[in-house]
């Protein structure tokens, strides 16, 4: 692959995000007024929004969703940036990320010094069945026809990937109780409870309402039990999911020669790569994304970094098997040597290499539009110190990335941003 | 000799004849299911419709409780989940199908690997006639 270079440097100095959950009192535009107030106070020297050129904002299915469409001068407009140009990204669950990249694109082809990126997604004022229907929109259509989900998608993967390299559910069941004991150290979380912390508000309930009381051994042993963690596209059960989420995340880019004079303390966009897929019966192999294994291709070799490098990542963990698929993709791990590494502890946030420290998608949330920025969102806190009892505990921290996956792998996108 | 245009659109009207199609590059014998009007790997575009056995084994599945509307209507819920997967073909390419003949409650049994043979489900709910791809094991 041709070694790829910015035009000209792209420097993060400010970041946002809201709150993710399901909100009945807060629509998209209040949740973009919260990352964006939140980015704006970031800003460590100051800055004056009408300052910003233009604005990319990711958003997968509104239209769907809550029926309204075209968001790019909606926010603009919420954000006082009309009429500066405002542009929409779609790439399904990676929408955002890719509004992140054409807003970096903008400023190193010189034609902006400052842009505004975001995403917003509202989903739940849909029953889940709406919603599955609404996700499967960005399947590959021979695939959402013969009724897969996008919890079927992934579950097909797992089968894949146990038949091949001997894994089983008790190992993706490591992802998901890893993610669940970083959530509740991330104030922004959907779901900022430990597996533990949710066995004993069930068996409380229970009692309360004078059921019988499960004696669930472990936290395993909890999800092992139907009852507790039901199916919802074998193998994948409802701890392997996702939840269906309302949020906002923003960023703001500059040149980077005018870094400076926002803050001390920016953070260099040093690689950023995408890649697309064809849908995954066309694989040949389905227990690897070959649009995951391209943007990584693409972001190390801009950067000169290797996967080593790579001090801490969100990963796209839509279900606990793509974690697990993915930190193979993306070279942490070998092919089907990830599974053993997280049962091993290698990702949690005091191992070796850390993965989704915000409690990932399966806890932070995925309103998918969002979800791209609000993973960087992650890297920055992470690497300007101020991810408080979730803080990675690694010595000069100074290298983190992003991983974002969009529709059955379709489209996959892999940034890497670096303290100086 | 079959005139019908590479598409999605033929694919489908084939599948309603019960017929499972695919096309082959006249020049470098680039072979694809479902169809494809362009060669990915020569870009000529001189095609020919050839016809899949109808055989090949289980590459992928999943047992689906929560479904989509659709399916919904056609009487799958979380009491009556159905059955999707993939298919590696004999001749080569996968697709994606219903697994029927599977029992989708105990999905153990359910075993990547198995060898699988096509049949055809006619919606029935439909007024344009429209059919399902579906593979069971033999």
């Amino acid at each position: 692959m041709k070694k790829r270079k910015l035009g000209r440097g792209v420097a993060v100095v400010g970041a946002g995000m809201s709150k993710f959950g399901m909100f009945r009192d807060k629509d998209s535009k209040d949740l973009f007024a919260e990352a964006f107030r939140e980015m704006l106070a970031s800003v460590d020297k100051g800055m004056d929004p009408a300052d910003i050129d233009a604005l990319y904002l990711g958003n997968f299915s509104n239209d769907f969703f809550i029926h309204q469409s075209h968001w790019g001068p909606l926010i603009s407009d919420l954000a006082g940036l009309a009429p500066k140009p405002a542009t929409r990204t779609e790439g399904a669950c990676a929408s955002s990320a890719l509004a992140f990249r054409e807003g970096v694109f903008a400023i190193a082809s010189g034609f902006y010094d400052m842009v505004l990126v975001g995403g917003v997604e509202e989903m739940s004022k849909r029953t889940t069945e709406e919603v599955a229907e609404g996700l499967a929109l960005a399947t590959v259509p021979y695939e959402g026809r013969v009724g897969f989900t996008f919890p079927g998608v992934f579950g097909a993967v797992a089968t894949a990937y146990f038949a091949k390299y001997g894994a089983s559910r008790e190992h993706l069941m490591n992802v998901t109780i890893k993610s669940h004991s970083n959530a509740p150290l991330n104030p922004k979380a959907q779901f900022p409870m430990s597996i533990r912390d949710i066995m004993n508000s069930k068996k409380e309930s229970l009692l309360k309402k004078g059921q019988p009381v499960p004696e669930w051994q472990d936290e395993k042993d909890f999800l092992r039990d139907p009852r507790a963690n039901p199916v919802i596209a074998w193998p994948m059960h409802l701890f392997d999911c996702c939840p269906i989420s309302d949020g906002a995340s923003c960023m703001l880019l500059v040149a980077e020669d005018l870094a400076k004079s926002f803050t001390d303390d920016p953070l260099y966009v040093v690689g950023i790569g995408q890649g697309s897929g064809r849908g995954f019966h066309a694989s040949a192999d389905m227990t690897t994304f070959e649009a995951t294994r391209y943007a990584a291709q693409e972001a190390y070799g801009m950067s000169g970094l290797e996967p080593k490098d790579i001090q801490f990542s969100e990963v796209h963990d839509c279900f606990s098997i793509a974690e697990v698929v993915h930190v193979e993709d993306l070279g942490f791990f070998k092919p089907g040597e990830g599974y053993k590494a997280i049962e091993e502890g290698a990702t949690r946030l005091d191992g070796p290499k850390p993965i989704n420290t915000s409690g990932g998608l399966k806890c932070k949330g995925h309103p998918v539009g969002a979800t791209g920025i609000s993973q960087l969102f992650e890297v920055w806190t992470q690497l300007r110190g101020k991810a408080g009892k979730r803080q990675v505990p690694i010595k000069d921290l100074r290298i983190g990335a992003a991983h974002n996956l969009g529709g059955t792998g379709g489209t996959c996108t892999f940034t890497i941003l670096e303290r100086r | 000799m079959e005139e019908r245009p590479f598409s999605d659109i033929s694919y489908d009207q084939f599948l309603n004849e019960e017929k499972l199609m695919g096309s082959r590059c006249k020049k470098c014998g680039g072979h694809f299911v479902p169809p494809r009007s362009i060669c990915v790997q020569c870009y000529s575009a001189d095609m020919e419709w050839v016809q899949m056995k109808g055989e090949g084994k289980l590459a992928a599945f999943t047992c689906i409780t929560v479904a989509p509307p659709f399916m919904v209507a056609q009487g799958y819920d979380r009491k009556h989940p159905y059955v999707s997967g993939v298919v590696e073909l004999d001749e080569g390419g996968r697709v994606d199908a219903r697994i029927e003949g599977v029992d989708p409650n105990n999905p153990e049994s359910i075993k990547v690997g198995m060898r699988m043979k096509a049949k055809f489900l006619h919606r029935k709910d439909t007024q344009i006639p429209e059919t399902y791809l579906a593979f069971e094991p033999m």
